[in-house]
């Protein structure tokens, strides 16, 4: 089951850059969220600070309060704990290029010292089938490596070795920019599919994805979150002037 | 979004002069494409040439000269005919097994350390610096340090301290080949092993090095050709022994010793095993190198099959 997500006052540099301004959200559990702007306003960034992967890069830092249902993921656990709880999903598709398809699924159990077989097997059913790509690979599960799928594949691939470490939120780094049209709907219908189990954020740049896929919308403008509201309110009657303009497509 | 100009572009029609110097163009593209390609042929045949000449040069001085002895029997005493360099062939395989079991590891590790944890630290800098600079070293001045350092505290020549020079200069080439290989594993297999909550030292472990590894074993693999050959490294370390011997702390026989041992001596039947033996080490070489390679491409899954 997903967990809600509280962000309260997050600031985030790289080096002297100020990426992330005192950006304060509540994301909903079990509910799909876009975030939208333009190239470089941070919004990539913030999702990296919801599962601590912003702190690998060494010139990195980060300031104020991420709460996961009651848990302060700075405060009460090690980044390793809550990677294992928030899945990322990244733009463009990264399996493990000497891996086969079964141990691209199963690398987030194996590589943490899981062996039974027999559950392994069923977490490497079950997560395919989620990820709609069971029917295409289950012939060459162990035959074939990751990276000789199509780039839909692979992506969803990806989508389905993060579910096997059964996450409780899902964050997506624009998962289809980098995909053809047929893919990019079926990583959409897949996102359907998965916010009734999990919480999902999406950074996208596409502004129709983000009105077909999710429930609520937030626009971040300079390292700021400028807006957050309903996706419909926000595509159809926005608060703010710069949302406006934005999805209006005066600048962006 | 379809770009109008564009769209103008496309429906333009070419015009004959545009035609013709297309036809300039190919014409051009196709002659300078098989230069080129001629070329790269043509370096290709310089670049086998020397290896494939030695390797027929040896066979017709050495070939004769092997036999069954040859591979069984420990050199014959200098006026006696016959005898063999059994023992100088396990002497090498013993120094070169010591050697890759002590400088792979160590040159893996520090490799590791170079592209995981050095990058733009003190430390780092200055164990890429001293890599390079070793890998710069004479090979009769690391013999000469071993000496120094082991042969003389310990007061006798050993296998022990000719598998330590080999060893030592392995590692320059496999650290900086690890290194290389490592900083060519993308960014974002990194990053999706952290992303699933696996450790930085497990994702190094099983993912960086298991994806780098045919660029590293490679290395390995030059690293072991290059050693494996090395005469002066041994001269005062090893020292050569004429009879059997598997003892770490005592002298020990190597190919190229008895080679270089054979070859300035006086007589034509030394001569003759000296080809031999060089033969046999450059096949020897062939064959581990083929066989790492052999064994390392099994179990590892291609990207487009």
């Amino acid at each position: 089951m997903g967990v809600g997500i509280q962000v309260e006052n997050l600031n985030a540099w790289y080096g002297s850059t100020h990426t992330l301004q005192d950006v304060t959200l509540h994301i909903p559990a079990n509910r799909a969220t876009a975030l939208i702007g333009p190239s470089g306003c941070g919004k990539s960034t913030f999702v990296r600070c919801l599962n601590r992967m912003h702190e690998t890069n060494p010139i990195a830092r980060v300031t104020g309060v991420v709460k996961m249902g009651e848990l302060d993921i700075y405060k009460d656990a090690s980044p390793v704990e809550i990677r294992r709880r928030v899945g990322m999903v990244f733009q463009r598709p990264n399996p493990f290029p000497t891996m086969s398809i079964y141990d691209n699924v199963a690398s987030g159990l194996k590589l943490n010292g899981f062996r039974n077989r027999r559950i392994l097997d069923e977490v490497v059913e079950r997560s395919l089938k989620s990820a709609a790509l069971w029917d295409e690979v289950k012939d060459d599960l162990k035959k074939k490596s990751g990276a000789s799928l199509s780039g839909g594949q692979q992506q969803r691939l990806c989508i389905a070795r993060v579910l096997a470490v059964d996450p409780e939120v899902l964050l997506m780094d624009e998962p289809a920019s980098a995909l053809d049209p047929i893919s990019t709907s079926k990583i959409e219908d897949l996102i359907f599919e998965l916010k009734t189990q999990y919480t999902i954020v999406i950074v996208t740049h596409n502004m129709q994805q983000a009105a077909r896929v999710a429930e609520g919308t937030g626009f971040f403008l300079n390292g700021k979150l400028v807006e957050f509201d309903q996706t419909h309110k926000i595509f159809t009657n926005p608060r703010d002037k710069r949302t406006e303009d934005y999805i209006t497509g005066r600048f962006g | 979004m379809i770009d109008e100009t564009e769209q103008v572009k496309l429906d333009m029609e070419p015009g004959p002069l545009v035609m013709r110097n297309s036809r300039v163009n190919s014409l051009h593209r196709m002659l300078s494409d098989h230069l080129v390609t001629g070329l790269a042929v043509l370096s290709t045949i310089v670049v086998i040439a020397p290896l494939v000449s030695i390797l027929l040069y040896l066979l017709y001085k050495g070939a004769s000269s092997l036999n069954l002895a040859f591979f069984t029997h420990v050199p014959a005493p200098v006026g006696e005919n016959g005898g063999g360099m059994a023992n100088s062939i396990l002497g090498s395989g013993i120094i070169l097994g010591l050697a890759s079991s002590m400088g792979i590891p160590v040159g893996i590790a520090a490799g590791v350390y170079l592209a995981e944890y050095g990058r733009g630290k003190m430390l780092g800098h200055a164990v890429r610096f001293t890599a390079d600079v070793l890998n710069g070293v004479p090979s009769i001045v690391m013999g000469l340090a071993i000496y120094a350092l082991i042969v003389v505290r310990q007061r006798h020549f050993s296998a022990l301290s000719g598998g330590v020079a080999l060893a030592i200069m392995m590692i320059p080439t496999v650290t900086r080949t690890t290194e290389e290989m490592l900083m060519t594993v993308p960014l974002a297999v990194r990053e999706a092993g952290f992303a699933l909550g696996v450790p930085k030292w497990r994702t190094i472990m099983s993912i960086s090095l298991r994806t780098a590894s045919p660029g590293i074993i490679t290395g390995c693999m030059l690293a072991f050709a290059r050693v494996a050959g090395e005469t002066a490294p041994l001269l005062f370390t090893a020292f050569g022994n004429q009879f059997w011997s598997a003892n770490l702390n005592q002298p020990i026989g190597a190919l190229p010793l008895q080679i270089f041992v054979y070859a300035i001596s006086p007589y034509d039947e030394w001569h003759r095993l000296a080809w031999a033996g060089a033969l046999v080490l450059i096949m020897l070489i062939m064959v581990s190198v083929s066989l790492v390679r052999i064994v390392a491409s099994r179990g590892i899954l291609k990207g487009n099959q």
